[in-house]
Order: C-alpha cells, then sequence, then structure tokens
C-alpha cells in the first residue's frame, strides 16, 4: 500500500515546502497546529528537534519521552515531552511501524568514532542543527539528543543497538500535532556511512495545517 | 547582660555555632578524603581525593582531575545515582546519552562502557561494575513527574526531582538549565522488550558498587533520587557513597585502548585533544 502525498490530517495547509537534502529547516508550529513530514524518496532520516518557542531552554527531551510513554520507541499517540516533562506534541499520524528517538545525530566528530578519521570533512546533522539553531541565538548546549523520523534503531534483547535498513518507503508520512507554540528544527540526514538515509540523501517535505481558530 | 551562653549576643551566637562543629551525620563529606570511615578497598586512603555519603534525596558535585578514578556504593541497594558529566575545561561538551549507547552499539552500561560527548571524546569510562542495574535511556525525574507520583518535587521538600537537584548543582558551576542534558543513572536497571516497552529491573540489592574513570578534567554533577521510573509509590532512595582517587586515564597498553575500533578512535581523540590542551 503507498500513501498519498500530502498532510495526514485535515485543516488548511499553512505551509508546503520542500527541504532539499542533506539542508537544514525550521519553523515555528503554533498550538494545535500540525506538521506532517513526508518521506518523498523513501528512507530519509528526518533529524529532529523542538522547542517551547516562547522558551526555547525547554526543549524536547529523549528520556521524558521515554519514562513518561514507557517505550522507546514512538508511534501514533507517542507525547514529545520536554525537558520539564511538558507535551511539547503528540503523535497524530504515523504510516511506518515505529519511529527512532534513541539514535541521535550523527555529525563531524563523531563520524570519526563510527567510520574512521577518513570521514571527518563529511557534512553532518549536528552541522545542521548547529547552524539552524544559530538563527534564534542558540548554540552548542541547545543540541540535545533527538528525533529521527523515518530512521530504524532496533534494540535487542542483550541491549544490542544500531541503525538498520530503513522501514519507510517513498511518501511515507508521519504527524504531530503541537501541544504548545512549538519551534522545530530539522536536519534532513546528510549521511553517507550507514542505511539511515538508504545511502541516498533525498528531499523531505514539510506540510503544516491548521484547523483555524473556534 | 545578655546571656553568652545563648544566641542572643554575637559573642553567644558564635559560641553556639562552634559548638555544633565535630558533629557527625550519616551524610556527609568527610574532610581531609583520607579520614573517610569507609576507605575502598585497595585504596590508601592518602590518594583519595573526595570521600562523601550523600543522602536519598540529595546531591553533591565536583571537579575531578583527568585520571581521577570514582567509586559509587550503593550502601543499602535504594540509591540511584544519577550523573552528568562536563569537560571541565570546556564546559559546552557534556554527556551525550545518544552517542553514549550509538557509538558502543549497547544500550546497557556496564564495566566497559564509556560516557561520551557529543564532540567524538570519552569523558568517563565505567571501569567496574557489580550491580549491572543502570539505565541510559530514561533519565531523571521533573518537577512534573514527581509533583503527580509524589505530591511534592522541591529541593526542600519530601520529594526532591533529580532535574530540580541538577539545576542547583550546575548553577554551582556557572551552568544553568539550558546546560542539563539527559543524564544517565546507576544502580537502578530498566530493560526494553521486544515492543520497545520499559522493564524496570530495580536494584542488585545491598552493597555492590561502580567505578568512573575521568578521561578528562570533569565536573560532575550526581543527584541522588528515585529513578524515574520505579514503581513504587513512596518516595525510596538510599544513601549513596563517593570516593575518588588519583589514577591514570585509559592509555595505551590497557586492554579497553583498542577494545573495539570504535573505543581506539574515541580515546585517540580524547588523547590527542589533552596533548594539544597541555593536560596530557
Amino acid at each position: 500500500m503507498t500513501s498519498s502525498a500530502g498532510p495526514l490530517t485535515d485543516g488548511a495547509v499553512i505551509l508546503d515546502v520542500v527541504v532539499p537534502a542533506r539542508a537544514p529547516w525550521s519553523a515555528v508550529v503554533n498550538k494545535g497546529d500540525v506538521l506532517t513530514i513526508v518521506d518523498v524518496g523513501g528512507n530519509q532520516s528526518g533529524d529532529c528537534l523542538l522547542y517551547n518557542a516562547h522558551d526555547t531552554g525547554e526543549r524536547y527531551s529523549v528520556p521524558d519521552t521515554i519514562a513518561w510513554g514507557g517505550n522507546v520507541y514512538v508511534r501514533t499517540g507517542t507525547v514529545l515531552r520536554s525537558s520539564e516533562g511538558n507535551p511539547l506534541a503528540t503523535v497524530i499520524g504515523n504510516e511506518i511501524d515505529r519511529q527512532d528517538t534513541i539514535g541521535g545525530a550523527c555529525g563531524k566528530e563523531s563520524n570519526t568514532l563510527r567510520y574512521g578519521h577518513h570521514t571527518a570533512s563529511e557534512h553532518g546533522c549536528r552541522e545542521n542543527f548547529l547552524a539552524e539553531a544559530s538563527k534564534y541565538g542558540m548554540g552548542a548546549r541547545d543540541i540535545v539528543s533527538n528525533l529521527n523520523w523515518f530512521m530504524n534503531v532496533p534494540i535487542e534483547a542483550d541491549g544490542t543497538l544500531g541503525i538498520v535498513d530503513g522501514i519507510s518507503a517513498p511518501g511515507k508520512r508521519v504527524a504531530f500535532r503541537a501541544e504548545m507554540d512549538i519551534l522545530v528544527l530539522v536536519s534532513n540526514c546528510p549521511q553517507m556511512n550507514n542505511p539511515c538515509n538508504g545511502f541516498n540523501p533525498t528531499p523531505l517535505r514539510m506540510i503544516i495545517t491548521t484547523a483555524g481558530h473556534e | 547582660m545578655a546571656d553568652e551562653q545563648g544566641t542572643g549576643t554575637v559573642r553567644g551566637a558564635r559560641a553556639d555555632a562552634r559548638a555544633q562543629g565535630g558533629k557527625a551525620a550519616d551524610a556527609m563529606p568527610y574532610l581531609p578524603a583520607s579520614s573517610t570511615p569507609f576507605p575502598p578497598p585497595g585504596v590508601a586512603p592518602v590518594t583519595l581525593t573526595w570521600a562523601e555519603t550523600v543522602a536519598g534525596g540529595n546531591y553533591t558535585h565536583m571537579v575531578i582531575a583527568r585520571g581521577t578514578r570514582v567509586r559509587l556504593d550503593d550502601v543499602t541497594g535504594e540509591a540511584c545515582a544519577h550523573i552528568v558529566v562536563y569537560n571541565a575545561v570546556g564546559s559546552w561538551e557534556r554527556l551525550n546519552v545518544a552517542d553514549t549507547v550509538k557509538i558502543p552499539w549497547q544500550a546497557y552500561l556496564g564495566t566497559g562502557h564509556p560516557l561520551l560527548s557529543g564532540d567524538g571524546r570519552v569523558l568517563a569510562t565505567i571501569v567496574a561494575d557489580d550491580s549491572h542495574h543502570h539505565d541510559a535511556l530514561c533519565g531523571t525525574s521533573t518537577a512534573q513527574a514527581n509533583r503527580a507520583r509524589y505530591g511534592d518535587s522541591a529541593p526542600q521538600g519530601p520529594s526532591p526531582s533529580g532535574r530540580e537537584l541538577f539545576i542547583l548543582a550546575a548553577a554551582k558551576h556557572g551552568l544553568t538549565p539550558r546546560d542539563l542534558p539527559p543524564s544517565v543513572s546507576f544502580f537502578k536497571g530498566v530493560r526494553v522488550e521486544p515492543d520497545g516497552g520499559l522493564a524496570f529491573t530495580g536494584s542488585a540489592g545491598p552493597g555492590t558498587s561502580v567505578e568512573l574513570l575521568a578521561e578528562l578534567p570533569l565536573i560532575i554533577l550526581i543527584a541522588n533520587v528515585p529513578h524515574p521510573v520505579d514503581p513504587r509509590p513512596r518516595y525510596t532512595c538510599g544513601p549513596l557513597r563517593v570516593h575518588a582517587w588519583k589514577s591514570q586515564p585509559t592509555a595505551p597498553g590497557d586492554p579497553r585502548w583498542d577494545a573495539t575500533p570504535e573505543a581506539l578512535r574515541y580515546y585517540l581523540n580524547t588523547a590527542g585533544y589533552a596533548a594539544a590542551r597541555g593536560i596530557a
């Protein structure tokens, strides 16, 4: 079954943009509005961080999302929580089995550990995050562990984990509703050394819909 | 004339304050560290640089030299040591839990596991562990969570949250809440089930310990509070003993140095940084 491209929810489209392969992106999604991310080319990791748009000191928290939700995988219904335990967003639609929030972001420095020092000149998600965060006055301390839309990171019984071949496909979508006004940073992952992008970085499409005001 | 035995005068208050010194409490720092009543086995007390018992629901913090070995003892089996570490000579470099589980291809902490920064270096290595009940996935508790579970979260209350204690500890090193990344915890275990669900495995029982080796000069923050998915309705947390002594960072020739390709590169990156920084 293939999914049709377009928002995963009803409502007026107020933004519809394509993020080029390897590039960063950001937008404010207002409370109640929905961001649908379309995996245009299939198995393209979208590394993602969320912040309270009015106080970026409050930001996405992997452990709070996991501990409150009681599950390490992100699926429909998962509440994406902040460092203060508050709901930033709720996943309301998801066309793959599970989304990742364990695997973190790639970066020039961590690439040297994972693949060797010959990869040190390659661009990474950490660099995308830092570049995009700088537009909002944020820096290295604001880049915390993140979500990875369309990335597949199984954890085996003995704790072995890693990024394996993706379970997404062209046109698959995920959507989350902002539970407060949130700043969303996305790195369209440029990684070429593991299967997180199918060894072929491709664009992501971002669609924001609004239900309007009652 | 005011009674100098009371606290109605400065001299009386001074005498009263000074009379309180020298008392012992169940939880306290031991100074000099060599005076600890609980020296770790096989460690010459004179080499100790930090010795302390941290009460359940309390916190501690220290700046420690590269090569320091830190031993954490769970005396009663009810401690839960939540930890964040920073490079003390560049504190924007700090614990990154994603890299800490991703780079070693392993979610569960144990002997040999590195605590990695996001900068391609190892801040500390777990060099001994007989508890095997630890967690790098769930972080620590928040005000929201503790208010919901225990009715209160404040540091001055009966059930402080880990994040609120970390905020205090961090502030004492010039760091703000923005500087608090997700933490790891020792002495309470979590395992992941096939569907991704969390299974709390609790404690290994009294008398276990973990030892960390500082691979760079570190700011270390420790909050001793219940694990965030500990299902018990009562706020349950026992004392944590902390002892540290001078040792050597991981170096070529140590089995850890090149135990895996990733280990070799994070130790190389760390040693290279230390050499360039003049702190090798």
